[in-house]
């Protein structure tokens, strides 16, 4: 892994059209700002968890609901 | 074929209307086979479900009947991955978790699922979070509704 140091206010420069930016530090927390084309995916690393659990909780249909929907 | 499905009981499924899902869905990866079936006549809603799994039955809507202003550009290896060639390939569905009532139930914007049409290929993407595609968006929030 590369791994750079950088200052608040100073940035990365990643392929020709994306940058990351350091925007904030506030004890353990770090603002990063990021500069990139509309089709490239950023999320954080827990997110695809977080879709996992939420398609598991989906599946917990209350049934009584259906009827409702069905109008809906 | 027939199918055994989680909301509808058995039902009987045209095989070309099967839909691909090459990486399954996220905490399903393994389901790679689905159908779309509409829970009833006239509704809006619709149940994504597994071909192999009885229990993998998801409701979907039309997120665009929630939200009329939801957008996002597709990335551009989920289009190759999906093999769209135009936009009318492409059709949005959104998975719902649906709570006591209606007014707590949700829709997951942050997680849509794009379908190829033409292909009957499909995945569930993940957008760049902000506020627009919110992961729990109240569906009491349709619009054009007097609810």
């Amino acid at each position: 892994m590369l791994v750079l140091t950088r200052k608040v206010g100073e940035s990365i420069i990643i392929g020709d059209n994306i940058e990351v930016k350091i925007v904030a530090i506030d004890g353990d927390q770090i603002k990063v700002g990021i500069n990139a084309p509309n089709d490239v995916k950023i999320y954080r690393d827990e997110i695809y968890k977080a879709i996992q659990e939420e398609n598991r909780q989906a599946l917990n249909v209350e049934t009584s609901l259906l009827d409702e929907l069905k109008n809906f | 074929m027939n199918i055994q499905t989680k909301f509808l009981g058995e039902v009987a499924i045209d095989e070309m209307k099967i839909i691909n899902f090459p990486e399954g869905i996220p905490a399903f990866e393994e389901e790679k086979e689905f159908v779309l079936l509409p829970i009833a006549e006239n509704s809006s809603f619709l149940t994504l479900q597994s071909i192999k799994n009885q229990a993998v039955g998801f409701i979907v809507a039309f997120p665009f009947d929630f939200k009329k202003d939801y957008s996002f550009d597709l990335a551009k290896d989920d289009k190759e991955k999906l093999m769209i060639e135009s936009d009318e390939d492409v059709v949005v569905y959104s998975i719902l978790s649906l709570k006591d009532s209606l007014e707590t139930s949700t829709m997951n914007l942050l997680a849509p699922v794009i379908l190829n049409i033409k292909k009957m290929v499909a995945k569930q993407i993940v957008l760049t979070e902000n506020d627009k595609h919110p992961i729990h968006y109240p569906l009491k929030n349709k619009e054009g509704s007097v609810r």
